[in-house]
This record gives structure tokens, sequence and C-alpha cells, in this order.
């Protein structure tokens, strides 16, 4: 479990976070959702100790994060994985030597076992055959997929995806948000995802965080998310004209069916 | 550029002290030292000699002009080049280009990293960066550079040779008497000690240009230049500071 307590940020007088506090659960997907903006990578950011938070606590289990030395931080990283939200691949590696670095650098497997947990994570995210190319040579939505195969490779307690179905067609960003849940439900990890994509939100949401003008605006799941009227959370998951019309059915889907009980 | 001296010498203090840490994976760490060595030294050869060649030729010419109908015999014109070239050319002039060829390559790699979050995503690993991406040049470049200081040293001894002998200002056998005389291997030592120190400060300067650059390409462009700058400066200042203690 992640807790974050009062967690303040800003960067030049310019507030990004004020006072979030909220805890992510372990084989639960949470969420944070929010416009472009809002402060998503900021907030992971500070989850993971790449930014310090102005003030404010982040708490790994019983473990208070910025109480550890640097040596403590590496030890707790060891057990996360994270996907950037520009994949961060290495460039002069091939795909398979992304994948590969963690176990080489913190695993003394044979090279076969670490080909074989590779081309595991690569099926789990639906590429084969692309071992040898370089980042540079695939697409924006493969490198998401190679980011997310990296991420997993060391089976992570704590896993964060910084958007990882942006720029995925609808069916690949499905498939990614099956994967997270799995991999979060099988290992009983604890996934904090960040997204503005409202199709993963309504799939996968167990436990939603909506951020808005640097605070929380709305916290719940997928299934209170219709019903309620939190004008801010309304606006954003049902955006366009067609969306909202789509509620405003289902919602009256729902009474009808109330009314015949 | 920030002159905030001491902000400055803090930050590389603590990169150098989370650098000179245990790796976490000798194997990598190996790997990565190999690969460095092969583009400091393998890379650095064709210009090192070339460098030195001129550097020992105009020296050559310039004492063969100075001491010619002087009462001094002209065989020390091979005695002057040879120690021209192990105390003072042979390792300041290749670690003041090298500083410029190399500091700069490591520079924009480890900032370029940097930009791209690639340092980001592996101490999100639980990797050591500033180990894994400064140690190994370091290493490499301690053991690489005074062997391309040495070939410089050799070199520049042809490149006098090359300039005076066939121009006829001495013989082939006064410039070999004068390769001969007074030698003092301490002389070598000091080479030795000055390519390892200037090692160093070539590869940890442009490592910390590096590793803390921000924002985007003008900065980075900035950060390469800042580590040759810098570089030379330091190669200069140690030059001078290691002719004070050792001579
Ligand atoms: N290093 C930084 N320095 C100054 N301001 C920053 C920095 N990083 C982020 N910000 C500001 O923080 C705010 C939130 O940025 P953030 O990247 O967290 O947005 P986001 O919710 O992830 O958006 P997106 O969905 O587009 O990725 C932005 O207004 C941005 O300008
Ligand atoms: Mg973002």
């Amino acid at each position: 479990m992640i807790r974050i307590e009062n967690i303040c940020k800003s960067f030049d007088g310019n507030v990004v976070l004020e006072s979030i506090s909220h805890e992510f659960y372990p084989g639960k997907t949470n969420l944070v959702i929010g416009r472009s903006g809002s402060g998503k990578t900021v907030l992971l950011k500070i989850l993971v100790g790449l930014l310090q938070p102005t003030t404010g606590k982040v708490w790994y289990d019983k473990v208070d994060f910025s109480t550890l030395d640097k040596k403590q931080v590496r030890e707790v990283r060891m057990q996360v994985g994270m996907l950037f939200q520009g994949s961060a691949l290495f460039d002069s590696m091939t795909v398979e030597q992304n994948i590969k670095f963690p176990l080489d650098m913190f695993t003394n497997w044979t090279t076969k076992e670490k080909l074989d947990r590779v081309n595991y994570c690569l099926e789990r995210v639906n590429l084969e055959g692309v071992n040898t190319k370089f980042p540079s040579e695939t697409s924006g939505g493969m490198q998401k997929r190679v980011g997310i195969a990296r991420a997993i490779v060391l089976k992570p307690r704590y896993l964060f995806c910084d958007e990882p179905n942006s720029g995925l067609d609808p069916k690949t960003a499905l498939l990614i948000d099956e994967l997270i849940k799995d991999i979060t439900y099988e290992n009983q990890i604890t996934t904090i995802v960040n997204t503005h994509d409202m199709n993963s939100v309504m799939e996968v949401g167990d436990n939603v965080m909506l951020l808005s003008g640097g605070k929380i605006a709305w916290k719940g799941n997928k299934s209170e998310i219709i019903g309620s009227d939190n004008e801010v959370l309304q606006d954003f998951i049902f955006a366009s004209p067609f969306l909202k019309r789509l509620r405003v059915a289902a919602l009256e889907q729902q009474k009808t069916k109330e009314g015949k009980k | 550029m920030n002159f905030n001296l001491f902000y400055h010498f803090g930050r590389y203090v603590s990169m150098m002290g989370q650098a000179l840490t245990k790796p976490e994976k000798f194997s990598m760490y190996w790997k990565e030292t190999v690969r460095q060595m092969e583009a400091i030294g393998v890379g650095s050869v064709i210009i090192v000699v070339l460098i030195s060649i001129f550097i020992g030729a105009v020296s050559a010419l310039q004492f063969c002009y100075q001491l010619d109908g002087q009462l001094v015999p002209m065989y020390y014109v091979g005695y002057i080049v040879r120690d021209l070239a192990i105390i003072e050319s042979a390792p300041t002039i290749t670690c003041l280009v090298l500083a410029g060829k190399v500091g700069s390559n490591i520079a924009a790699e480890i900032g370029g990293m940097r930009q791209k979050e690639h340092i980001d995503a592996m101490e999100i690993m639980g990797v050591n960066t500033a180990a894994y991406l400064v140690t190994p040049k370091v290493v490499a470049a301690i053991v690489v550079i005074p062997l391309l200081v040495t070939i410089a040293a050799f070199v520049g001894i042809i490149g006098g040779y090359l300039a005076s002998v066939p121009a006829g200002y001495l013989t082939d056998m006064e410039y070999m008497r004068g390769l001969r005389a007074y030698f003092d291997p301490y002389n070598v030592t000091i080479m030795y000690v000055k390519a390892t120190v200037f090692a160093f400060l070539i590869t940890s300067i442009s490592s910390f240009y590096g590793y803390y650059v921000t924002g985007g390409s003008i900065e980075l462009g900035k950060a390469s230049t800042n580590a040759v700058v810098i570089g030379n400066i330091f190669v200069l200042a140690g030059d001078y500071v290691i002719a004070l203690l050792l001579t």
C-alpha cells in the first residue's frame, strides 16, 4: 500500500498540487485522472521520489519515504517498476536489451533464463518479433508497450504507469488496461496509473482519484461514476456532447430498471 | 555560467561520493568500462599521434633554430625534445586535446540521458546512476589515457627526429646521443602522475556537467562547452600544481 499525506508541490511559487492525501491499495488498479496539466505526472514523480514535495509525506507500507537515505531508497526502488510518459527507453539499446537491462543489473540468472523472461514479458504486452529493433525503429505505441514490459520484468511490488495507453489504438489500449489489471491482481501489487482515457477509467478504475486545480476533485470507483453528480467529474469523463447523451441514456435505463423492480 | 562555486563543488563532491561506491553488479560495470576504454582509447589514437608528431617536430625545429651557432652542442636537441615530450607536451597537450574530444562527448552522452529521462528510468530501477554512468568512464580513462600519453611521448620524439635530422640540423648519431643523455626515470613518473590525474579530472568534470544538465538542447550545448572549458582550466591548473609538488 502507498499512502500520501498532505502533499503540496509548487515550482517557483506556481502551485501545482495542494495538500493531496490519498491511499493506493494493493491488488487494485489505482487511477489518477485529470486533464492535461493537472499535475498527474508531478504527483507520480513525487510518489517515486524523482521530485521532492514542497511539504507532505509518502509512505510505502510502513516506511516513510522521506526518511530513507540513498541506499535505502534504491532498495525500495528495486521493487518498483515505472512506465514514463515518454517511455524513456534507452535509445542505443535494442528492445531486448532494454527489457533485459534490469535483469542484467540485478539478477544472477543465466542468459537463457533472462531471454525467456524477456520474451514472456514481450508476449504479455502483445509484442513479438521486435527483439532486435531499436526504439527509434518502432512506433510510439510499441515503445509504450516495451516500456511496460521493462517495468514488469523484475516482478515489481509497486507499478507506476504514466499514461500507458495514450497513443494506442482503442483495441491495444484495452489490452494494455487488461494486462495491467491482471498483473496487479495476480501478484497483488500496488499499481498506480495516470490516465485521461475515459475508457480505462470505466474499465479498470477500482480506486479513482480526480485531480483538478491542484486538488482532489473526486474519489471513488468506476461504478460510482455514472451516478455521481460531481460536476468536475462529469465534465471530465463525459467531455463530448456524444458521451453526455450516452450518460443521460444510461441513467434513464437505470431508472426504468429500478422502476420495474 | 553560474559562478556559485561552493554550490557546484558541493554537487560535484556529492556525485563523486555516490560514484565511488560498490557496484551493484560487477560484470555490468566491467562491460561498460571496456566500452569506454574503446571509445576513449582506440577512438583517440589517431588524433593523439597526429598532434604529438607535430608538437615534437615543432619543438625540435625551434631548438635547432635557437641553438644553432651557439656553444651548446647540437645533440642537446634530442635531449630537450625528449624531456619536453615526457614532462610537458605528451601528458599536458594530449590531455588538453582529450578534454575537448572526450570531455564534450561524455557531457553530451550523460546530459542527453538526463534530458531523455533515461537517468530517471535507471534510478527507478534502483541503479546507482552516478556510479554506473561515471565510474566506468573514470576508470577507463585512468587506464587508457596514460597509454595514450606514452604513445604521444614516443611519437613526439620521432616527430622531433623527422623534423631535424633529414633537414640536416644535426646527424642521426647526435640526435640519438641526445635522447640517451641525462635520462632521469623520475620524469617518466611525473608523466604518469600527470596523465592519471588529468584523466580523472577530464572524465569526472565532464560527467558532472552532463549529469546535472537541465532544460533543452541549448543547455546541453552549454554543458558540453563548460565541460571542455572547465576541463582545460583544471588540466592546466593541475599541471602547475603537480609541477610545483613534484619538481
Ligand atoms: N519541472 C517543472 N518545473 C516547473 N513546472 C512544472 C515542472 N513539471 C511540471 N510543471 C508544471 O506542473 C503542472 C502539471 O504538470 P504535469 O506534467 O504533472 O501534468 P499532467 O497532468 O501530467 O499532464 P499531461 O496529461 O498532459 O501529461 C503543469 O502546469 C506544468 O507546467
Ligand atoms: Mg503527464
